[in-house]
């Protein structure tokens, strides 16, 4: 039993490996974020046109390490903390296989290193999505598969701790929500990665000269497996997530469980297929084949997030109502506990996610929609709303509550920590939607100077999108500082935090 | 809680009415928008192709520049002009250029050829925006008529090395 010790708070048994190995895991991902935002900061001072801050080959190449670092890194470090909170913590059970989870996080560690150092060296300027015949070198292709493998095994870790809760009958009864809700999420993981082993393997070889030809079109079908998909783990995951806190920060109880577990149940079944959006614009696709995959199937998984729309707020009105919130319609909401960083985090991403990131992402899904915004800065505008705003937030909440429950320190500048959310939403949200309306007049994705001052053709752009992106450089940088803000409370309450005993 | 077990035979209790509407309300809208994209597609008059054949990347230059070579009228910024009859068009995009330039006529059909000698690019038709994939090893037919008089732009909007941004070609229409 010394394995384990007892939450003050909670009355919890937490097994202490599993406790370090959240530990660490957090922390990684904070490492992550924190260079994911510095290259963040370079890109936005370079897409104003005022300041163009770097030359063409460092923008591309810091690009490319943007999106590793937060949208792999950043994200699925974070993930695998919380797999193995929602089963071992949630559960009072210990982790199995502790030395695999340890494995797992040394894949990880190594993979994501190594594609990094690869992108710094200027050996993959291939952007996050490495099209061929596009070739980076071959060890960028074997971090991101080192990567895939740890992350697996973290998968396996999770299941694994799940049977052995069952078989040691560490809880009664059904799983809780948020565990239902991670392992939907951990079950869309393996699909996803197994998307990226089958498309990944094959274009390492090839970058090593064994294989003599990778077909672009196949490569863009499979690699949309694991790029999309990947996106996908995080939707699950930020879900659950809500609950989560709702659950902490004001006690919410989801109305009827049967309906939040069919709604993720919906998102196992149907949320990898919508991933095909991606080729709607390309050849080597029938129209019946973009409408099935995209059409029908997508919308089953809108359904499912349509109904945690209804079911996490309505859930947090219930518990503050019952607190005696029950004046008029509104009382409830003006009385939220706003102060606690966890709770607004949560409302930013739930908004974030849905007004934002949801909405246009249904809309550009659409096949004939989809010619006037595929490879626009409104994809880049969406997946921003729904990663950053969405899904970022939410995890960025859930530390708030990490860093008393498992790291038991006392969150730092507590002030700070108040304001942190409500300074990263506005910016992300500035930037988000200055994106999307640059898109819309067809300004391109992944570009480093849209004044074409060195093309053939200096195409004038127009001006209306050349000032938004004035508004999305101010943007940018307000989320910058919360972001900073984020990673100073989080690094300070590590370092300076009071202990809680 | 949803953060500990749920109540004993929590799969059997009711879904209350408000529930039941928006549920309802959210899965018409979703059949709804999911019943959009074929009703555009037999209706709608701006769809993408659906024509598309296999061609090695070296092939399609070759096409390309016998193409080039039959209907050249000029050239401008170094990159051959082209004034072709309706029928078959041909562009493609290589590091870093979108050639040849197209002189084409408005209220005329075209059937344009789209592929990479090399790369993937992004085909952005500037300000029309218009955005298609040109993937080597693919050529994507797209069946167009020019409705309005004018230079149009086009823009590489994938990325597709060190030059992306400098990707630029041009569509003349009179």
């Amino acid at each position: 039993m010394e394995d384990f010790r007892v939450c003050p708070a909670t009355g919890l048994k937490v097994h202490k490996p599993a406790e370090l190995l959240i530990k660490i895991n957090a922390v990684t991902a904070i490492v992550f974020i924190l260079i994911g935002g510095l290259m963040a900061l370079l890109l936005a001072l370079t897409k104003i046109p005022a300041i163009h801050l770097l030359p063409s080959d460092l923008f591309y190449r810091f690009l490319t390490l943007h999106g590793i670092a937060m949208l792999v890194a950043w994200i699925i470090f974070f993930e695998a903390a919380i797999l193995y909170f929602t089963s071992a913590v949630l559960l009072n059970c210990r982790l199995a296989a502790v030395k695999v989870a340890w494995l797992a996080y040394g894949l990880m560690l190594g993979g994501a290193l190594m594609a990094a150092v690869e992108i710094l060296i200027g050996n993959a300027d291939c952007m996050f999505t490495s099209y061929p015949p596009l070739q980076a070198h071959h060890l960028y292709y074997l971090g991101v598969i080192l990567f895939a493998v740890g992350a697996i095994l973290v998968c396996c870790v999770f299941f694994g701790t799940l049977a052995v809760a069952k078989h040691e009958k560490t809880y009664e009864g059904s799983l809780p929500l948020v565990t239902f809700g991670a392992a939907a999420a951990a079950i869309i993981a393996i699909v996803t990665l197994a998307h990226g082993a089958i498309i990944f393997v094959p274009t390492w070889l090839w970058a090593l000269g064994v294989i003599q030809h990778i077909d672009a079109p196949a490569y863009r079908l499979i690699f949309w497996g694991f790029g999309h998909s990947s996106q996908q783990i995080n939707v699950c995951a930020m879900v659950a997530v809500w609950y989560l806190i709702a659950a902490v920060t004001v006690g919410a109880k989801p109305v009827n469980q049967r309906v939040c577990r069919t709604a993720f149940v919906l998102y196992i079944l149907f949320i990898d297929i919508a991933s095909e959006h991606h080729i709607l614009v390309d050849p080597g696709f029938s129209a019946a084949h973009k409408a099935w995959n995209t059409g029908y199937f997508m919308h089953l998984a809108v359904l499912a997030s349509m109904i945690h729309a209804l079911a996490v707020p309505s859930a947090i009105e219930i518990a503050l109502r019952k607190k005696g919130h029950t004046q008029g319609y509104f009382e409830w909401l003006k009385k939220a506990p706003w102060g606690n960083p966890s709770f607004s985090a949560m409302v930013w991403s739930i908004a974030g996610f849905g007004f934002l990131g949801g909405i246009t992402g249904v809309t550009f899904g659409t096949e004939q929609i989809n010619i006037i915004a595929h490879n626009t800065w409104r994809i880049t505008g969406h997946f921003h709303s729904t990663v950053v705003a969405g899904t970022t937030m939410s995890f960025m909440g859930l530390t708030y509550i990490v860093l008393p429950l498992i790291f038991r320190k006392e969150v730092a500048f507590p002030k700070l920590a108040k304001f942190q959310p409500h300074v990263f939403g506005v910016g992300i949200w500035t930037m988000a939607i200055f994106m999307m309306f640059s898109g819309s007049f067809g300004m391109p994705r992944r570009h480093w100077d849209i004044t074409f001052s060195d093309a053939a053709f200096s195409i004038p752009f127009d001006q209306t999108a050349m000032m938004a992106l004035h508004i999305f450089g101010v943007g940018a940088i307000i989320a910058v500082i919360g972001g900073g803000m984020f990673v100073l409370v989080s690094v300070a309450t590590l370092l300076i935090g009071k202990d809680i005993k | 809680m949803a953060i500990t077990s749920p109540e004993r035979l929590w799969w059997k209790q009711p879904v209350c009415g408000q529930e039941k509407l928006w549920i309802s309300i959210a899965l018409v809208w979703c059949i709804f928008i999911t019943a959009i994209m074929p009703y555009w597609h037999f209706f709608g008059k701006q769809n993408p192709s659906q024509e598309y054949y296999r061609v090695s990347p070296v092939k399609y230059g070759a096409i390309v520049d016998k193409f080039t070579a039959k209907h050249k009228v000029g050239e401008e910024a170094g990159i051959p002009v082209v004034d072709p009859p309706p029928g078959d068009i041909f562009i493609a995009g290589s590091q870093f250029v979108w050639h040849p330039i197209l002189k084409l006529k408005s209220g005329r059909t075209y059937r344009l050829h789209l592929s990479s000698t090399d790369m993937v690019h992004g085909f952005s038709v500037y300000p029309m925006n218009m955005n298609f994939m040109a993937v080597p090893d693919m050529d994507y037919v797209l069946t167009i008529q020019p409705d309005k008089a004018g230079e149009f732009f086009i823009i590489c909007n994938e990325f597709c090395g060190g030059g992306h941004h400098t990707m630029t070609g041009k569509i003349i229409v009179s």
